[in-house]
């Protein structure tokens, strides 16, 4: 009887660890593709794919080193690092400086502010790229740096972001600073900057990830390589006849690593931040 | 917001200004530059003949560039995708990720291995998920192949290049890319529904599938609302998956509202029409953002 039951136990784990690693195929066969597809020669990648071989390079070949070479993919990336390592260095200080400011300091007109915040969440980048695409070619700054990292430093999302999260703090710290005669940017830089660790982690998160995936922006603003940034390097490869299979897979591969890297290390913070927006769809 | 007005003391003044502004004036500046202009510009160039580059006059137009875009086969091909996109992917999505969240959150050792795994194209760029999936889409690639070995064939179709086929394309490549988003958030769902709700439940003679219906269903509704909410409103961004995969091809099959704004305002530099189709756009999403808000919680409630 009891030997009967943990029979059907064991028949139970197998049959619900078995439909677990099925799915789990689903998602991860496609990244063991690019991985492995990005040390096969060009045409060994689409060839091999029906195969076992689809995950076992038969002829090995550096991809990496001939899209560093004939794409300058090493200028790519140093681009889409500076775009996006600034947006969200900038990000981070703008934005939280405002919420603190919408939160903890009384000003006139805050309460107008905060409400044309909230209803600016509302309106998606894409409604306004057209109009900001005849501005900055009338301001010159099309094919720059500063052209891709300007419109996103400000974000009515994140600052309603900081301002809910310090609205969570106990009041007293902050009226202690100001019977202390400290003053309010004192206060933030000193208070309120470290107790917000969390909100900075979510919005440097998301702020990257939006970053560093864009490519509607980058496609319409940058001309050269200078200053393009791995996006739009990467969809511009992917166009060419006969398609580079390996050396797309070694891009793909170099985008994508460090945002997974990162991920894997910091699972928590990064699925908590991701689960509090809408970022992709 | 009660306890920031508290905050409010007559005795707050001057400085406090001062540093208020200090702290709030680069967001308000930038906004207003990259956000609050350009939209009241989008409105108002949309009623313009505005060229990127023109040596002709800008001339008012009225409603000319809504009426020539409303009466453009490629508009309502781009509009038609984006509303499948946004009936059947979110709907999917919804579904599959229910049952994904079902099952990471079965008591199991391992069970977060399986989450993270089921997550990790969510944070992929989509721009390389979209080259990723040409590459098994192609002819001779992996899903055909797949499909082949499971109804014991050979099966060979043009995924990309078939009108008939090329959307679903996109959109199954979607679905795949961000379920694990709508996972999340329903694993978030279930885990705050009470246990002793389904204790009790269970004393009562319930089974499995009761419970589900009667406890979990709208245990987790408030949340299912809200990624619906998300992923209709996502769906009139579309953008990556098209501009990678298909470049809006074969024959306008993959076509959406933004690839069709990106090609008139910055391929053909036709500021003003490609401005209408901004505006048409905002009106879609804010028309989507209103209704759900009246048939759900916010997000700040979901969870």
């Amino acid at each position: 009887m009891s030997r009967g039951r943990s029979r059907r136990r064991v028949g139970g784990l197998v049959v619900r660890y078995g439909l677990l690693l099925i799915v789990a195929a689903v998602f991860v066969v496609p990244l063991l593709v690019m991985f492995v597809g990005s040390v096969k020669p060009d045409r060994d990648v689409l060839t091999e794919s029906t195969s076992l071989k689809a995950f076992w390079p038969t002829q090995i070949e550096n991809n990496y080193a001939d899209a560093i070479a004939t794409s300058q993919f090493g200028r790519l990336l140093a681009n889409s690092l500076i775009v996006s390592g600034s947006v969200v260095l900038l990000g981070t200080f703008v934005n939280s400086m405002a919420g603190y400011a919408l939160a903890w300091v009384p000003f006139k007109g805050r309460r107008l502010l905060l409400g044309v915040v909230v209803a600016l969440v509302i309106v998606p980048f894409q409604a306004v790229a057209i109009p900001l695409l005849l501005i900055v070619s009338n301001l010159q700054i099309v094919d720059s740096y500063l052209v891709q990292i300007l419109p996103f430093i400000a974000s009515p999302f994140f600052i309603f972001l900081f301002y809910s999260f310090f609205l969570g703090l106990p009041r007293e710290l902050f009226e202690a600073s100001r019977i202390d005669g400290a003053g309010v940017v004192r206060a933030y830089i000193s208070i309120a900057l470290p107790l917000i660790k969390p909100a900075i982690a979510t919005s440097a998160i998301l702020s990257f990830l939006a970053s560093w995936g864009g490519l509607l922006w980058p496609v319409m603003v940058t001309r050269s390589v200078d200053v393009r940034p791995v996006t739009v390097g990467l969809s511009q490869v992917a166009g060419f006849l006969p398609t580079q299979w390996g050396d797309i897979m070694a891009m793909s591969v170099a985008i994508s690593l460090p945002i997974l890297v990162v991920f894997l290390i910091f699972q928590p913070a990064f699925i908590r931040s991701i689960a509090s927006s809408g970022l992709k769809g | 917001m009660t306890s920031a007005e508290a905050t409010q003391t007559p005795g707050a003044g001057r400085q406090s200004n001062e540093g208020a502004i200090f702290l709030i004036a680069p967001a308000v500046v930038l906004l207003v530059a990259f956000l609050i202009i350009p939209f009241l510009l989008a409105i108002g160039l949309s009623l313009t003949s505005q060229r990127l580059v023109s040596p002709l006059p800008l001339r008012f137009v009225g409603l000319e560039n809504y009426a020539r875009t409303l009466s453009d086969p490629a508009f309502w091909q781009a509009l038609s995708n984006n509303v499948s996109f946004a009936l059947v992917v979110p709907t999917t999505q919804t579904v599959l990720g229910l049952g994904l969240a079902l099952m990471v959150n079965q008591p199991l050792r391992g069970i977060t291995i399986f989450r993270t795994i089921y997550f990790l194209p969510v944070v992929m760029v989509l721009a390389v998920v979209s080259v990723l999936w040409r590459l098994l889409f192609a002819q001779g690639g992996m899903i055909n192949a797949g499909i082949g070995a499971v109804a014991g064939g050979s099966f060979e179709v043009n995924w990309l290049h078939d009108p008939a086929l090329a959307f679903p394309a996109v959109m199954i490549m979607s679905i795949w890319q961000n379920v694990g988003f709508q996972m999340i958030l329903l694993l978030a769902g279930l885990q705050a529904i009470p246990a002793d709700l389904y204790e009790a439940a269970r004393v009562d003679g319930a089974n499995g599938r009761q419970l589900f219906r009667h406890i979990t269903l709208p245990g987790v509704r408030n949340t299912l609302i809200f990624v619906m909410t998300i992923s209709v409103v996502t769906s009139f961004l579309l953008f990556d998956q098209p501009y990678v995969m298909t470049g809006g091809g074969p024959a306008g099959a993959t076509q959406t509202l933004m690839l069709l704004m990106t090609q008139v305002g910055f391929v053909e530099q036709r500021i003003g029409q490609a401005s209408a189709i901004a505006v048409i756009f905002f009106v879609i999403v804010l028309g989507v953002a209103l209704i759900s808000r009246r048939f759900g919680p916010r997000m700040s409630e979901a969870n």
